[in-house]
């Protein structure tokens, strides 16, 4: 395998009984950088990262993160990313220092050293001083943070976020997209994640990949992307890419039409 | 490998004991069953030759609230895959049947605890155990806990629905304790009847919490500790199995 590629996946496929999630997807992510993985609701986004991180098994294709298999090794694996979900996945009744200690016990680091990353952690994302407050009376914001706090006690190589600054304000984004950047400039943390806004990823990502209907149809840079769709703004790329139909889960016919189209182009 | 199922072992009673209303609130039936029964069937019972009602029954209700306690431990799993929680444990890189057996021994204590503090109870409306086999009881506790915390586990496992969980165990509670033994002795049954109460796991708990507190015995405590350590083993597996295949 190319030594600087730490995801490399081919082929990928998910089927849920007749319905394609995922079609055939192969992409490149670079150690080290930022990947922003866009598309539409119910494009396979989600699907594609929970093949990623070992949650779902896929009908086909090949996942390699870290130069190990992924279907053969999940153990590895698992120990080489952390990942923020796209819904909440801390336990409530669990203080904020509790939930990151219980995540370093699972990913067996050492008591002492688990200790210092917690706090090096909490601090990171500004949340030191509730470390000994329940979750419950956390608000939706420090709950992302604390999320994403949780995710680097093991020091992953590489960080998956799903849509981690869904339904939060504009400070708090900012605040978390700091931090991200942060970790990636020092750490040299490969970030992978998903979002619907898309100048976060303009602003952000090194590469971008458009999903849409289980099918990659644009993979690059921003201006590789916007120089395919002859767009100016990546918003406007991807409006162009995906069309202007509100999606629901399943497609219409007439959507799965045009993307045809779109492919043979 | 120990690591992992302590923490999920301490997790499970760290909830346990901040919900103090949980705690208490799963008091009220067996004390409930304890008084009607008890009192209400007691003069009847010693008129028919029986001997002391609560002196029989109250094995009988300790079995029951660690079972209740017991079974409800899977709904901490169907909570956990609603509440995103699950997400957290079955993405880290360990072995899903420690994840489960640490839940199970979490679920197990827990149990057991609520069986303890419902036996502490039984003395104060009048129950006289002898104190010789006293751990020996404990042991009986244990097993019927970590029997029941695996089936709880097991079925838990198959399930999504939050809803229909607390009623597919009620479904199976009330005619597990029912038909165990624990409101009524084993002679003299309906042949059906009996074949049932032989049948229900839940019949070996509560010989061997009768025969190690008080003496009155059944089947005897060397095939209840057999057949409910066999079952507790068997329905582990089980119960892995059924864990390690979930899939979000």
């Amino acid at each position: 395998m190319k030594k600087n590629k730490i995801i490399v996946v081919r082929n990928l496929s998910k089927y849920f009984k007749k319905i394609k999630a995922v079609d055939n997807i192969s992409l490149d992510v670079e150690k080290g950088s930022i990947f922003a993985f866009l598309g539409p609701n119910g494009a396979g986004k989600s699907t594609t990262i929970k093949m990623l991180t070992t949650l779902l098994i896929p009908s086909s294709g090949e996942i390699i993160i870290d130069n190990l298999d992924c279907l053969k090794n999940k153990s590895e694996v698992r120990k080489a990313f952390g990942i923020v979900f796209q819904d909440q996945s801390l336990d409530d009744e669990l203080t904020a220092y509790e939930n990151l200690d219980f995540h370093g016990a699972l990913y067996s680091v050492p008591k002492v050293l688990r200790q210092e990353r917690i706090m090096n952690s909490l601090q990171l994302v500004n949340l030191s001083e509730r470390e000994n407050d329940f979750v419950k009376t956390f608000s939706g914001g420090m709950k992302r943070r604390l999320e994403i706090a949780r995710g680097l006690i093991h020091h992953p190589k590489i960080l998956f976020l799903d849509e981690p600054t869904l339904g939060l304000d504009p400070q708090t984004r900012n605040n978390i997209w700091g931090h991200i950047k942060q970790l990636n400039k020092e750490e040299q943390m490969t970030i992978f994640f998903t979002t619907h806004y898309m100048p976060e990823a303009e602003q952000i990502a090194d590469k971008i990949a458009i999903i849409d209907y289980g099918k990659i149809i644009a993979q690059g840079t921003l201006a590789q992307i916007k120089e395919k769709s002859k767009s100016k703004s990546l918003d406007e790329a991807f409006l162009s890419l995906t069309g202007r139909s509100i999606r629901d889960e399943n497609a219409t016919s007439l959507d799965r039409m045009r993307m045809k189209r779109r492919l043979r182009r | 490998m120990i690591e992992v199922i302590y923490v999920m072992w301490l997790r499970q009673l760290k909830r346990y004991w901040r919900s103090k209303a949980r705690l208490l609130g799963s008091l009220g039936q067996p004390i409930l069953f304890l008084i009607a029964f008890g009192f209400g069937f007691g003069p009847t019972f010693q008129k028919a030759g029986g001997g002391n009602y609560i002196q029989f029954l109250a094995p009988g209700i300790i079995a029951m609230s660690t079972l209740f306690t017991a079974m409800f431990t899977g709904i901490e799993v169907v909570w956990d895959r609603r509440f995103g929680f699950l997400k957290e444990t079955l993405v880290a890189p360990v072995a899903r049947f420690q994840i489960m057996l640490g839940k199970t021994f979490g679920g197990a204590s827990v149990a057991v605890i609520q069986g303890t503090i419902v036996f502490l109870l039984t003395l104060m409306v009048g129950f006289r155990p002898s104190i010789t086999l006293v751990p020996l009881a404990f042991v009986f506790l244990f097993l019927i806990a970590l029997f029941f915390t695996s089936m709880g586990i097991a079925i838990a496992s198959k399930i999504e629905d939050m809803h229909a969980f607390p009623l597919i165990m009620n479904f199976l509670i009330m005619p597990l304790f029912f038909l165990s033994g624990a409101l009524f002795p084993l002679n003299g049954l309906p042949k059906a009847i009996e074949v049932v109460v032989k049948l229900n796991p839940l019949s070996y708990g509560v010989d061997g919490l009768r025969s190690s507190l008080t003496g009155m015995t059944g089947f005897n405590m060397v095939t209840d500790i057999v057949v409910l350590t066999v079952l507790s083993i068997i329905m582990n597996i089980i119960g892995s199995l059924l864990f390690s295949k979930i899939e979000l």
